[in-house]
């Protein structure tokens, strides 16, 4: 696998808390001390596991999903479940898992790590943030307990306010609670960014995933609220039958989709953002190379939060809007596909004249960029309305947000596991199935997703529990591919919970990385450094020609 | 299927958007296969231990990042200005089209055309000639999409939108609802036929066929929000229908009613009257919702033990 021979996996076991100052871990070990933590490793590590259930939960519903559908006809659910379980699949993993995902686990150990903080700004707004997610959490399991919410999870109008009779109400409350988690969260960071940077952390020195982190910030405390008003105002129209949005009642059929869209389209970038940054610190590491242009790659973040929040539009081409709204909408939703595809292309030149190993956590990424890739591409297909016409709800649009949110975001949040498992638990996992479960989950990702590219050409629209029998084989190949989808997902689960106990004991910076999270010991005290760290020099100063054993120290003495 | 999964064009407006599709998929399928590739000859290339030239590797390159800006923004413009000169040609029905009205509803469409002619689910149009739809939905949005037309428009309740096509193959082409409407959203299908000029106006000059009562209780049965709840599977505690009819229904105050037509009608119009035993009085009144020539189909439909 490897050509050159690496000290990367120490046989002789690093000597435990003689050397290292007492680990984050061992700050008390009662359920108590881990509900009342103040500690932002160990938020995040609450974080991981709620995430982690809502995750196997959304996905459970796309596995059924996914065998009702290998029959045209068949019955495995009725008409009924089959909406509440999309509904559900969606709902849970958008808010419950894709949103929190990057930033409440892997940003939350890592911000103040990078920058050389000892604490998030707001260490118990921080927990806060946790238990509202925890209590919106239970809201969305009480509504799957009560029989469920069939509108989808775009809660489009009037379905959802005077037509449908399941738990409406109570899943908007749901995703209305979790909504603050996000903002709560987002407020944390852009001070913690702003105001704990360490001596001589300048912006321009940022991590990129730390600028990740901060962009999607911003637009989490400026569209969630939208979000939050929105469904407030569903519930309103519910509830009292006052016209809002039902045209019958004196309300604007549209005026709902402008405003779930204004949320819901800059809430993508909320989603992939992270997922760029988590690429931007494995890319570099594995190649051994600076990152490719990281001015243009920090700009281009900011570029994409700032155009994603005027691109809404793009979801109502054929919604009856002004046709000329839909044309601008176009054009702007074309411009912002260039920053992302400036970082495709920053990616792709970090790797030449690197030293590239495919270890598991680049498999992940570079899986990431591949699959962002054709999710981006396919973007464009979008944004030019005379296409979107034809594709618009159709299962193109499925497979393309499925690229860029399953293949992008979860490809790379479990790559941002894998690269920082040994500084979070201490422990290597085992590399030869890492390396297998990224194969498979790449494999049965693009086997499960790209037929339904095909679906959507051929003109099967999304939602639909029976379909015409012209469609089943490419179906079937879908539903098959989730099954290598599933097995892909399940090992890492298993076999990260195993190295937290049985991995080999992790040195302090496996990877030979840059960063000041490897700076400290793994895992990392509660106050994260023995002293303040002070940085001197720029991000990513990896030599392909020189690995390891370490390289040089970016902090000088305090 | 696999190579080209698009239903044969069958519009005058589809061959126009098949060009753009041909393009952007050479355009986009050009960028993947590069960038896939590049990102491949890396890897191996510059494998850990291999022994390529390593000196001076670059942190940037000011031309280069211009060119990959610059470059990917023209080409976008272009292909903006292309797709809008077809998008706006949808929205540019021919003088001479002939309008048709649609109207949505759960879970159907209901056609009308400029003579009256009505039908369900179908709608027939003579080759050659452009048609104009002037839609508008009874309840929640629904979508009219002819795939082999290339045509989607959104179907709203309390306006009208707008669609229009001029058919250049004669045959039937697949008409679907792509607005999630509801549970029976996926069984809102029906057929666009199009048929040469002379064929078509001898179907229009024969009168309407109305559907048989039993079938028109059927629609009602789903379109009025009776299946919502009264079907096997819902989630909503209510009575099943099936069959009901001259069956002993326990009551909730303890008697006992056969299930007849009055019966039938009373929980329709004042379903607080007679409770059916161990059900929460939930129904709404249906009253002044249904004319009665409904109320008679439901009741056909109800009798006939057809219900699901």
């Amino acid at each position: 696998m490897n050509a050159v021979p690496r000290a990367r996996h120490h046989d002789v076991p690093v000597p435990p808390e003689v050397l290292h100052p007492k680990s984050y871990l061992r700050e008390g070990s009662t359920l108590w001390s881990w509900l009342t933590t103040r500690d932002h490793k160990r938020i995040a590590l609450l974080y991981m596991i709620s995430i982690t259930f809502f995750f196997f939960i959304g996905g459970a519903a796309a596995g059924l999903i996914r065998l009702q559908l290998m029959s045209a006809s068949g019955n495995l659910v009725n008409d009924r479940t089959y909406t509440e379980l999309f509904t559900a699949h969606g709902i849970i993993m958008v808010w419950f898992f894709l949103i929190p995902s990057i930033p409440a686990t892997l940003g939350n150990f890592l911000v103040p790590l990078m920058i050389g903080a000892k604490e998030v700004a707001f260490p118990r707004l921080n927990l806060t943030s946790w238990y509202i997610y925890t209590f919106g959490g239970l809201l969305v399991v009480a509504t799957l307990l009560s029989g469920g919410v069939d509108t989808g999870w775009t809660f489009y109008t009037p379905l959802s306010t005077l037509f449908s009779n399941t738990r409406v109400i109570l899943a908007a409350a749901a995703v209305f609670v979790v909504g603050f988690s996000t903002i709560l969260t987002g407020l944390n960071f852009i001070v913690t960014v702003h105001r704990l940077r360490a001596p001589g952390m300048g912006w321009f020195r940022l991590p990129l995933f730390v600028w990740s982190q901060y962009t999607t910030s911003v637009i989490m405390v400026l569209a969630t609220p939208v979000l939050a008003m929105t469904l407030l105002l569903m519930a309103f129209e519910r509830l009292t039958r006052i016209g809002i949005f039902d045209p019958a009642l004196g309300g604007d059929p549209l005026l709902f989709q402008h405003l779930f869209w204004f949320y819901s389209h800059p809430a993508v970038y909320i989603m992939v953002l992270p997922a760029m940054g988590v690429a931007s610190e494995i890319i570099p590491c594995f190649a051994r190379k600076r990152v490719f242009g990281y001015r243009a790659m920090a700009y281009a973040m900011l570029a994409i939060g700032a155009f994603g929040f005027l691109v809404w539009g793009h979801h109502m081409f054929v919604s009856g809007q002004s046709s000329y709204a839909s044309e601008v909408f176009s054009l702007l939703s074309f411009i912002v596909a260039v920053p992302s595809a400036i970082k495709v292309f920053n990616w792709t030149a970090t790797l030449y004249k690197g030293s590239i190993e495919l270890a598991a956590p680049m498999i992940y990424a570079l899986g990431f960029v591949v699959l962002f890739l054709i999710g981006g591409l396919t973007g464009l297909w979008l944004a030019a309305a005379a296409l979107d016409v034809d594709l618009h709800d159709t299962y193109f649009v499925i497979a393309h947000f499925h690229y860029i949110m399953v293949g992008g975001t979860v490809m790379a949040y479990l790559g941002g596991l894998h690269f920082w498992w040994p500084k979070i638990v201490g422990r290597m996992y085992p590399e030869r199935w890492a390396r297998i479960a990224a194969w498979l989950i790449f494999i049965g990702f693009n086997l499960t997703f790209y037929p339904q590219f095909l679906l959507g050409l051929a003109g099967m629209p999304r939602r639909y529990h029976h379909y015409l029998a012209q469609f089943q084989l490419l179906n079937q190949l879908s539903s098959t591919g989730a099954g290598v989808l599933a097995l892909g997902y399940l090992l890492p689960l298993v076999y990260l919970i195993w190295a937290m106990r049985r991995g080999q004991r992790a040195p302090d910076n496996p990877w030979h990385a840059t960063g000041l999270e490897w700076h400290t010991s793994s895992p990392p005290p509660k106050e994260n450094f023995e002293s303040l760290p002070r940085v001197s020099g720029l991000p990513y100063d990896y030599q392909p020609t020189s690995i390891g054993p370490e390289p040089p120290h970016p902090a000088g003495p305090p | 299927m696999i190579i080209n999964p698009m239903p044969p064009p069958a519009s005058t407006l589809a061959p126009s958007v098949d060009h753009l599709f041909v393009a952007m998929a050479a355009l986009t399928g050009l960028v993947a296969i590069t960038v896939a590739l590049l990102m491949l000859i890396f890897v191996v290339r510059y494998r850990r231990g291999s022994k390529a030239d390593r000196r001076d590797p670059p942190a940037g390159l000011f031309w280069l990042e211009v060119s990959w800006t610059g470059i990917p923004l023209a080409a976008f413009f272009v292909i903006f200005l292309w797709s809008t000169a077809v998008f706006s040609q949808y929205y540019r029905p021919p003088r001479n089209a002939a309008p048709v009205h649609v109207l949505a509803k759960q879970w159907m469409w209901r056609i009308e055309h400029p003579n009256g002619r009505r039908e369900i689910n179908q709608l027939h149009v003579p080759l050659g000639y452009p048609v104009e739809l002037i839609m508008t939905s009874q309840d929640v949005i629904h979508s009219f999409f002819v795939p082999a037309f290339r045509l989607k428009q959104d179907v709203l309740p309390g306006r009208y939108t707008y669609a229009w096509f001029k058919p250049t193959r004669t045959g039937s082409f697949t008409l679907t609802c792509t607005q999630y409407c509801g549970t029976l959203h996926y069984s809102m299908l029906g057929q666009i036929i199009v048929m040469r000029a002379a064929d078509y106006a001898r179907w229009l000059a024969t009168p309407n066929e109305e559907p048989d009562i039993i079938a028109q209780g059927a629609t009602l049965f789903r379109s009025a929000g009776c299946s919502g709840c009264h079907v096997a599977g819902s989630s909503v505690h209510a009575p099943e229908l099936r069959g009901l009819y001259g069956r002993a229904v326990p009551l909730s105050d303890g008697s006992t009613i056969t299930a007849d037509d009055n019966y039938l009608l009373d929980s329709i119009l004042e379903p607080e009257k007679q409770v059916v035993r161990g059900f929460a009085p939930i129904m709404p009144s249906f009253r002044g919702q249904l004319s009665q020539d409904d109320l008679d189909a439901l009741l056909a439909y109800l009798r006939s033990g057809e219900v699901p």
